[in-house]
């Protein structure tokens, strides 16, 4: 299932949709399962009437989270060697999130071959709310 | 955030990667997981976020017999000023990890914090912006480094709209 020099090259896209109509209560199970109990994400009276947002809104880490299972799913597991993320815009319930990664370079360090990929996820209106890269091990 | 001592579990593993919609069987099904590359068990790769559990003192976790900045009685149990992640002027900017070696349930992780960069740019709509890096090295129980992890806050010098 791993990605091998063979099989890709600089430009391929991979995309899916990682979440859709994102419900409240995923987002409390994110809290629950991460450990950051922030009542942004889940308590609803606090967030409009405290904090003045419209309503909850997802961590930026699910966010990371909901993109890193495109990753995975295209890389395969445990072939990840780095992933990060900007937190562009924010996630509200209701959302519906696709990740892409595209290959930018395929190259080979200290004898092991890798996959550089830039990172996007947009909502359903097309607006990007997580933008990064990964670098992934590959078959040579 | 330091922490001495991440017990890396397989349930936990489960329930966070359910948290985050991936239901690979690599997550929580160790047979399925031996036929796997890696041959066990593994966590998503964001999973070491989830440390926060065991980190003494953690803001964003409720202590019994503490006041709690979230609603119960009241929109809010304390006062806006001392709020902690609330208030809207603290945000989550950027996260970056880096993978150096296998994580397994049974392994126990120590998680170790570095000094990072700090510094202020003006923001678009106005008011100035506090950028804090802070660096985490995760290390399991052979002193092996597993993760780096590179996580950018930003504070704003007012409420933003």
């Amino acid at each position: 299932m791993a990605l091998s020099k063979s099989n890709i090259s600089v430009g391929d896209q991979h995309s899916e949709q990682v979440v859709d109509n994102l419900t409240r209560t995923q987002i409390i199970q994110y809290a629950g399962a991460s450990g950051d109990y922030n009542p942004l994400h889940t308590d609803e009276i606090f967030t409009t009437q405290i904090a003045g947002y419209p309503t909850v809104f997802a961590h930026g880490m699910l966010s990371m989270g909901l993109t890193g299972k495109m990753l995975t799913n295209y890389v395969g597991d445990g072939r990840l060697t780095k992933y990060g993320v900007r937190f562009v815009a924010q996630v509200w319930p209701g959302d519906s999130l696709t990740a892409t990664a595209t290959v930018e370079d395929i190259r080979e360090e200290d004898g092991v071959s890798l996959v550089d990929l830039a990172v996007s996820t947009v909502n359903q209106d097309g607006a990007e709310v997580v933008k990064g890269s990964a670098t992934a091990r590959i078959d040579g | 955030m330091a922490t001495d001592r991440f017990p890396v579990e397989q349930g936990h593993i489960m329930l966070f990667a359910r948290s985050v919609g991936d239901e690979n069987p690599i997550y929580h099904d160790p047979e399925a997981a031996a036929d796997t590359e890696p041959g066990h068990v593994i966590p998503p790769p964001t999973f070491v976020q989830a440390s926060a559990q065991f980190t003494d003192g953690y803001s964003l976790r409720p202590v019994t017999g503490q006041p709690w900045f979230g609603s119960g009685k009241e929109p809010t149990g304390v006062k806006r000023e001392s709020s902690g992640g609330g208030g809207g002027t603290g945000f989550h900017a950027e996260q970056h990890y880096e993978y150096h070696a296998p994580i397994q349930p049974g392994d126990v992780l120590k998680a170790v914090d570095k000094p990072g960069k700090s510094w202020t740019r003006e923001g678009r709509r106005g008011g100035s912006l506090s950028f804090n890096e802070s660096i985490t090295e995760y290390y399991n129980q052979d002193g092996v480094l597993v993760v780096t992890a590179r996580s950018v806050g930003v504070q704003t010098s007012r409420v933003v709209e």
